[in-house]
């Protein structure tokens, strides 16, 4: 139900803007492409980070780190019927983002997609965002030390946002 | 950050390799995983491409400014003490679309400009650490404009997340983007847990 409804939002997305778009006298079609350039230098800008950060979970994997650190947490995801390598990703998605897509990929590799650990991964990556990260270089620009009620405040949230992408995953 | 994550990670893996005796797996996988890495980039080109360019008709059709003007009430809900003709707000109602839409390139400049501006109302204020000669001093402490902003922003508030959607294309997922109104919810239940904590901190000392 859930899936069958998402297909038509970006149709629907697409219609609106491009609605909006032509009914606001923009050129449209110039605007499309001028974006689409950025898009793409976007990609370009991305795939030196890529091809390190894959190569480094590459690494990790075949040398059988990552599935010695599943074990050890093998006894709790097990019972959840998902992959051992989801628990080390959500540490690692709290630091950075990028590390974070490289286990994702080895994820779906690994299971699919589309398996019960596939899409934990997919709604789970969705709905987090990079805690540490952000904190680190949001404060910097503020000149801030003492960061008071602010990460016990992101933590619920993120917390919150795991523990909903697993009940999401059973009704899917 | 990363630094130390990527060294990290290529360093326990060789060390680990050494003991557990899978170099030439490690080997292989070196030049496996670079490949992948670019095949991937190749796939996510015509998503992305796509994608920013339907931002920018949004932006030029003036969606953008529309959203950011009625998000006004939801800002004095959430920074109270804010003042109404206050920049910060600007900055921050920029940074929220721009995290709603997915473009991560136009948050983060947003998302620092009103660090910046929250931190020069503190200024204002008067409040102790934010006057200039104790800029160097690090005594600051984050105003509740600022926990709450980056609580907010750290609950996530991405409607659609291209870049997953892609990923399980290039996968060969059966459906990529049936997850969207499961990570929309997930989204929001998170969201929504990180405000109930701002409004149960906001303007309370300590």
């Amino acid at each position: 139900m859930l899936m069958r409804l998402s297909v038509i939002i970006i149709p629907a997305l697409i219609f609106y803007i491009v609605l909006n778009g032509v009914l606001s006298r923009t050129d449209v079609y110039d605007a499309f492409v001028k974006g689409a350039v950025d898009g793409l230098k976007t990609v370009v800008n991305i795939m030196p980070t890529l091809v390190g950060l894959m190569v480094a979970v590459g690494v990790l994997r075949a040398s059988g780190f990552l599935s010695m650190l599943g074990e050890l947490f093998g006894g709790l995801t097990e019972r959840m019927g998902i992959g051992a390598e989801f628990v080390p990703l959500v540490f690692i998605k709290m630091f950075s983002s990028s590390a974070a897509t490289g286990l994702v990929l080895d994820i779906f590799e690994q299971y699919g997609p589309d398996s019960r650990t596939g899409l934990l991964t997919s709604i789970m990556m969705s709905c987090t965002e990079t805690c540490f990260y952000t904190m680190s270089v949001y404060y910097m620009a503020a000149g801030v030390k003492k960061t008071r009620w602010t990460l016990p405040g992101a933590l619920l949230a993120t917390g919150a946002g795991i523990l909903a992408s697993a009940a999401m995953t059973l009704f899917l | 950050m990363l630094n130390y994550i990527w060294a990290g990670m290529l360093l326990v893996g060789i060390l680990y390799a050494l003991f557990t005796g899978n170099m030439e797996a490690v080997s292989n996988a070196c030049l496996d995983y670079a490949e992948s890495a670019v095949t991937l980039c190749i796939t996510m080109a015509g998503a992305m491409a796509l994608w920013v360019g339907l931002m920018e008709i949004a932006g030029q059709a003036g969606m953008i400014e529309k959203f950011t003007a009625k998000l006004q009430p939801f800002i004095s809900f959430l920074f109270p003490d804010v003042p109404k003709d206050h920049p910060a707000r600007g900055y921050i109602a920029t940074n929220i679309v721009a995290n709603i839409l997915g473009l991560g390139w136009a948050c983060t400049p947003a998302g620092l400009k009103a660090m910046e501006e929250l931190a020069k109302l503190e200024k204002e204020r008067g409040t102790s650490g934010y006057k200039e000669a104790e800029r160097a001093g690090g005594g600051r402490e984050a105003s509740d404009a600022m926990c709450a902003f980056l609580i907010l922003n750290i609950s996530s508030l991405q409607l659609i997340p291209v870049n997953m959607i892609v990923y399980r294309t290039k996968y060969g997922s059966a459906n990529p983007s049936g997850i969207i109104l499961p990570a929309i919810l997930a989204t929001c239940f998170s969201t929504l847990a990180g405000i109930l904590y701002i409004k149960m901190k906001y303007g309370r000392k300590i």
